[in-house]
C-alpha cells in the first residue's frame, strides 16, 4: 500500500531531529534579528552619545534588564507555543511579574517627584517616539522568528505570533536602550513597555497568517 | 493494550526516533497509521471516504518533518492528537466546509475510539434508528459529525432555536431508552 511505501522512506531517511533545535533556531533569530536592529538603529537612529558614562550607571542597565527579561519570557513562550498543544505557562508569569514590578517602582518614583515636575518625568523627551522605534527595531526578529516558528507545529497561531512579538519587542528594547537616554523608571515601564506590548501585538495579527502550515 | 501502556510504549519509542534511530521511527509512524485512518474516516463521515488516505499520509509527512516539537515533559499521545486535530481543521478549512471539532475531541480520541470492532457504531445505530428521521439526523450532525447547530438545523429548513429544541428533545428521549435498558 502507497502509505506503507511512505512509512518505509520516511523511516530510511531519518535524522536525528532533537527537542533542543526548537530553542536554538529561535535563539538565532534574536542573534540575527538583534544585528539588524542594531545596524537600523546606528544608521536611522544613533548611540546616546553618554553611553560610556550611562554604562557606569544603575538606570542604564534596569533598563536593559527589563528588556532582557521581557524578551527572554517572550522567547520561553515562543518555544513553547511552537509545539503542537503547547501551553505558554511560566512565561506569561514572568512577563506579567516584570511589568508590574517595573510599573510598581516607576509610580512609587513618581510620587517622589514633586507634582509640578511629574508630567515632565513621565513623558521625558521622547514619548513619542520611543514605542515606535522599538517596535521597528523588533520587526526584522519578529519576522525571521515568524518564519522559523512555522517550521515548527505551532497550534494556537495567535498566542504564538504574540509570543514572537513580545521576544522580537525585548531583543529590540534591549538594542533601543544603547540609543535612548531616558532614564525615570516610570518613562521606561510606559514607553518600552508600550513599543514591546505593540510588537506582540503585531506578532498577534500576523501569526494566524504567517504561521499557518501544512 | 491500555491507553497508558501504549502512551509508555510510543514516548520510548518516539525519544530513540528523535536519536536517530529509523526502526523506532517506522514503529511509530505505523501504529499513527492505525490510529489516524479511524480517527480521519470517522470525522470526514462517508461523503469523504476517499479523502482518507491523502489526509493520513499528509498527517504523517507532518509528524515526520516537525518531530523535533516533541518533547519528553508532553504525552506522546497528546502531541500526536494535536497534529491530527490540527490537520483535519486545516482539511475543512481548504475544502471551505465550516465544522467544529468538538472541544471533547481529547487526545484519547485518536487512542481508543474504533478499537471495539466497531461494535459500538453498531449500538449507536441501533439506538438512533428508533428516533424520528429528523431527530436522529440532528443528533448524527451535531454530536457526531461536529456540525453546529445552525449548520444541522438548516439541513432540515428549522431556524437555530428550532434545531436546539429538537435536539434537546432527541437527546432526552435518548437517555431515557439508554436508562430503561440499564434497569
Amino acid at each position: 500500500m502507497e502509505t506503507d511505501r511512505l512509512i518505509e522512506k520516511l523511516a530510511a531517511d531519518l535524522t536525528p531531529a532533537p527537542p533542543r533545535l526548537v530553542a536554538r533556531r529561535i535563539a538565532l533569530t534574536a542573534l540575527i534579528g538583534g544585528a539588524l536592529a542594531l545596524v537600523g538603529m546606528l544608521t536611522w537612529l544613533e548611540l546616546r552619545p553618554d553611553l560610556m558614562s550611562a554604562m557606569t550607571g544603575m538606570n542604564f542597565w534596569f533598563k536593559a534588564a527589563y528588556a532582557v527579561v521581557l524578551g527572554a519570557a517572550g522567547f520561553r513562550c515562543a518555544e513553547r507555543l511552537s509545539r503542537p498543544a503547547g501551553a505558554a505557562g511560566g512565561g506569561v508569569v514572568l512577563a506579567i511579574g516584570a511589568v508590574v514590578l517595573l510599573g510598581a517602582v516607576g509610580l512609587a518614583t513618581l510620587m517622589l517627584e514633586p507634582p509640578g515636575r511629574r508630567a515632565a518625568t513621565w513623558l521625558g523627551g521622547s514619548w513619542w517616539t520611543c514605542p515606535f522605534n522599538i517596535l521597528a527595531l523588533s520587526l526584522p526578529t519578529l519576522g525571521l522568528a515568524l518564519l522559523v516558528m512555522r517550521r515548527f507545529a505551532p497550534t494556537r497561531l495567535g498566542a504564538a505570533g504574540a509570543a514572537a512579538g513580545l521576544f522580537a519587542g525585548g531583543v529590540a528594547a534591549t538594542v533601543y536602550g544603547l540609543h535612548c537616554d531616558e532614564t525615570a523608571p516610570v518613562f521606561v515601564a510606559t514607553w518600552y513597555t508600550l513599543g514591546i506590548g505593540m510588537s506582540a501585538g503585531v506578532g498577534a495579527l500576523l501569526g494566524p497568517w504567517a504561521l499557518r502550515w501544512r | 493494550m491500555k491507553f497508558q501502556d501504549l502512551e509508555h510504549r510510543l514516548k520510548g519509542l518516539m525519544l530513540r526516533a528523535q536519536a536517530g534511530d529509523g526502526g523506532a521511527w517506522r514503529d511509530v509512524l505505523t501504529v499513527l497509521n492505525t490510529r489516524l485512518t479511524p480517527y480521519f474516516r470517522r470525522r470526514l463521515g462517508a461523503g469523504r471516504a476517499a479523502e482518507v488516505d491523502d489526509l493520513v499520509q499528509e498527517t504523517l509527512l507532518a509528524i515526520h518533518s516537525r518531530r523535533m516539537t516533541y518533547d519528553a515533559s508532553q504525552p506522546f499521545t497528546a502531541w500526536a492528537h494535536a497534529i491530527a486535530r490540527y490537520k483535519l481543521i486545516d482539511h475543512w478549512r481548504r475544502a471551505r466546509v465550516r465544522r467544529h471539532v468538538p472541544l471533547d475531541d481529547v487526545a484519547e480520541a485518536l487512542w481508543v475510539e474504533a478499537d471495539d470492532g466497531g461494535q459500538v457504531s453498531a449500538d449507536l445505530d441501533r439506538l438512533l434508528g428508533d428516533l424520528p428521521e429528523r431527530q436522529e439526523q440532528l443528533v448524527r450532525g451535531v454530536r457526531i459529525e461536529g456540525l453546529s447547530l445552525a449548520e444541522a438545523g438548516a439541513r432540515f429548513g428549522m431556524t437555530e432555536g428550532a434545531a436546539k429544541v429538537s435536539l434537546h428533545r432527541a437527546l432526552k428521549a435518548l437517555m431515557a431508552k439508554v436508562a430503561s435498558r440499564g434497569d
